[in-house]
């Protein structure tokens, strides 16, 4: 009966916010805008909050609580067999030769490498930087800007720009330290829109709103991937016919091995000195410094290294775009990235990924799969839904991540493995773990 | 080896160590009492560099020559990793979420750093890190023994019972090679077999050369392990001698069970 009478307020509430959002369009009308109720699709909408409602409390009356940690274990364990299954399908991608899967790995390889980038800092460190797309701009704009300027190739930018980055990481940092929490999140929200700003004004050297064009793409030791086909290209040293899926598929292996290098650095990192007290300084900033631990350097290494992907990553989206402008940096980058670390579990490599093509990928997958069901849904009844489902997109997608982090409110993997062990190594409980206050 | 003169501490217009001077000599444990909110806590913090000391001088001479610190102008982390003074809190402040192990690790975190070629080499894997780790660890495995925590070593450092947190909290202290050993209430909720075998480890730590500075309250402890006491009532000084002399102290035993105020009517 309780169960009822909850179900019953959850589609009242669902009645008071979708009554306006759903059952009402406003259309050209023959005096300028009508609105039109949507009686149909709102009743559709309160119906399934009812019932799903009605579905989840009878489920969790069932199920004893017990069963929440068996499948955190059971999900811990499969990750051992996930990451190799994982690498493989990644490596075999582009053999799949659909380029539009290529693209969308490239997208969601630049997104894992992002993730894995700022997990140094978020996850490891503890210290919530909301404006990591400053790094990824500043990646960007130092690839473009040298090369458009002095003709420099990808190769030799790459590092140049991964140390700009890192540098700005390490200004960042310098008056960062002293803030802590809420207060570090609002200075990092404002550098990077600080960056932002900066670009979009400083026309005489980024060409302002407008972008840097023609930026060079990368070559395979000193082949280019040009449609000519010539002696010095890629298809002319192979002697093969030159086609624009070469250029796809060796951008998707660069970001492949960039991301692996993210990867192998950061658990590399987190087995030394330096990664333990990163993660010490997630867990008591106080005791650090009482052990000796230069507080101020350690949180200085971790913003630097943090930035250096990040700047890797934005050479890497100005070579494959050609392209820059201060559009592609804005603070739904940062969000989407600080999401993907959040939603994989803080500090867990392989969460990160599984987040990001979940939160990337995923995206485009149901973008897909709702015209179809749209396309399917071609009737008087639905009206017009075909051309509307798709644009629901985001509010599925935005119940889902709530739906998971009421599931797993320290995300997908949220165990910790500990970098060192004296007999072997065992994961370590999400409920011990700190999740740092900057 | 550890001298305070004229120690002063306020916060605003809180008088919260008034002028205070003592010492503390080397391979002695020296313990300072006194009844809650006496300041105990704030000399810790000043000489552990987590407070700046509105006034007076705190220098530590490292015995045998070592060099002499003035730790109250010191940063924080350099009086751990210069001056080796080394620390525990009132409430423990372990690593929860890191192993046993790891938190024994952290605590050699300078050593250890040093021998990664700044990150570099060690991240490539060349160089001398492989052993220096392997040392760390075996630093870390005589402690573990010291304390009876071996067979804990992978576990969670926030899943052990609270005793074993009490002991690895000074076990991490002692990985920084200390020469003073700061300890802020070891003994508090202990109970007596617990309190009994932390005499024995405090002991075990001053004979290998360490010496020590506690806050107690556990009368028990300070009387049985102490060489030297202080005692303060208000920020300031009120007895300091040999357990036996603080003990006979007159004014020790009022500021401990109260006195009449001045202008208390007598019945």
């Amino acid at each position: 009966m309780t169960a009822l009478r909850d179900a019953f307020l959850s589609a009242i509430v669902a009645l008071g916010l979708f009554g306006p959002l759903v059952g009402l369009v406003t259309a050209n009308g023959e005096h300028g805008l009508a609105l039109t109720a949507r009686p149909v699709a709102t009743a559709v909408i309160v119906g399934l909050v009812f019932f799903g409602r009605l579905l989840m409390l009878s489920w969790r009356g069932r199920t004893p609580r017990a069963t929440n940690r068996a499948l955190a274990e059971r999900i811990t364990r499969a990750g051992k067999y996930l990451t190799p299954v994982l690498l493989v399908a990644a490596f075999a991608l582009p053999f799949t030769g659909s380029r539009y899967y290529i693209d969308l790995g490239t997208l969601v390889l630049t997104y894992i490498m992002l993730g894995w980038g700022l997990n140094i800092v978020v996850g490891l460190a503890g210290l919530l930087d909301l404006g990591y797309v400053a790094f990824y701009a500043v990646g960007a704009y130092s690839y473009a800007i040298l090369a458009t300027t002095f003709g420099l190739g990808f190769w030799t930018c790459l590092p140049l720009a991964g140390i700009l980055a890192a540098l700005w990481g390490v200004l960042l940092g310098f008056p960062v330290l002293r803030l802590r929490g809420d207060y570090l999140a609002i200075v990092t929200l404002a550098f990077g829109e600080i960056i932002r700003i900066v670009l979009i004004n400083w026309v005489s050297l980024t060409n302002g709103p407008n972008g840097i064009t023609g930026i060079p793409r990368p070559t395979l030791f000193g082949l280019a991937f040009s449609m000519d086909g010539g002696p010095g290209t890629f298809a002319g040293f192979f002697n093969i016919e030159p086609a624009v899926i070469q250029r796809i598929i060796f951008l998707y292996y660069v970001i492949f091995g960039l991301a692996l290098l993210t990867n192998w650095v950061s658990l590399r990192l987190r087995r030394l000195p330096l990664g333990r007290a990163w993660e010490a300084l997630r867990e008591d900033e106080v005791a650090c410094r009482s052990l000796g631990i230069n507080v101020r350097n350690t949180k200085l290494t971790a913003f630097g290294i943090g930035a250096l992907f990040g700047g890797f990553a934005g050479a890497f989206f100005a070579t494959r775009q050609a392209f820059v402008s201060p559009e592609s940096f804005t603070f739904i980058e940062s969000a989407t990235v600080l999401a993907i670390v959040v939603l994989g579990g803080l500090g867990s490599q392989l969460g990160v990924a599984l987040a990001a093509i979940v939160m990337v990928g995923g995206l485009e997958v149901l973008r897909d799969l709702l015209s179809t069901l749209g396309d399917q849904l071609h009737s008087p009844f639905f009206g017009d839904i075909a051309n509307e489902l798709p644009l629901y997109r985001m509010l599925i997608f935005g119940l889902a991540l709530v739906v998971m982090m009421v599931l797993r409110p320290r995300g997908l993997v949220s165990g910790r493995t500990p970098g060192v062990a004296l007999t072997k190594p065992k994961e370590i409980a999400p409920e011990l773990v700190a999740q740092g206050r900057g | 080896m550890l001298s305070v003169t004229d120690l002063t501490m306020r916060f605003g217009g809180l008088k919260a160590v008034d002028s205070l001077s003592f010492e503390a000599r080397a391979g002695d444990i020296t313990a300072v009492i006194g009844p809650n909110g006496a300041g105990k806590t704030t000399v810790f913090n000043c000489i552990t560099g987590f407070y700046r000391p509105t006034s007076g001088t705190i220098v530590l001479t490292h015995p045998a020559g070592g060099g002499t610190f003035a730790l109250e102008r010191m940063p924080g982390h350099r009086i751990a990793a210069a001056a080796k003074v080394a620390r525990t809190f009132q409430n423990i402040r372990l690593f929860a979420g890191m192993t046993v192990l790891e938190n024994l690790l952290v605590a050699q975190h300078n050593t250890l750093m040093a021998a990664t070629g700044f990150g570099v080499l060690a991240v490539l894997g060349v160089g001398r890190y492989r052993a220096a780790e392997a040392a760390g660890i075996e630093k870390a495995r005589f402690w573990l023994d010291a304390i009876g925590l071996t067979s804990r070593a992978d576990d969670p450092a926030g899943a052990l019972p609270y005793g074993a947190q009490r002991r690895l909290e000074i076990a991490r202290a002692m990985c920084i090679d200390p020469v003073l050993l700061c300890l802020d209430e070891p003994a508090a909720g202990l109970n007596p077999r617990e309190s009994e075998e932390l005499n024995q480890l405090l002991l075990r730590i001053r004979s290998l050369g360490c010496s020590l500075l506690l806050i107690e309250h556990d009368m028990g402890v300070v009387m049985r392990i102490s060489d030297h006491i202080v005692v303060l009532d208000h920020g300031k000084k009120i007895s300091d001698g040999s357990p036996p002399e603080v003990r006979a102290d007159p004014g020790v035993i009022a500021a401990y069970l109260g006195e009449g105020d001045e202008d208390e009517v007598p019945a």
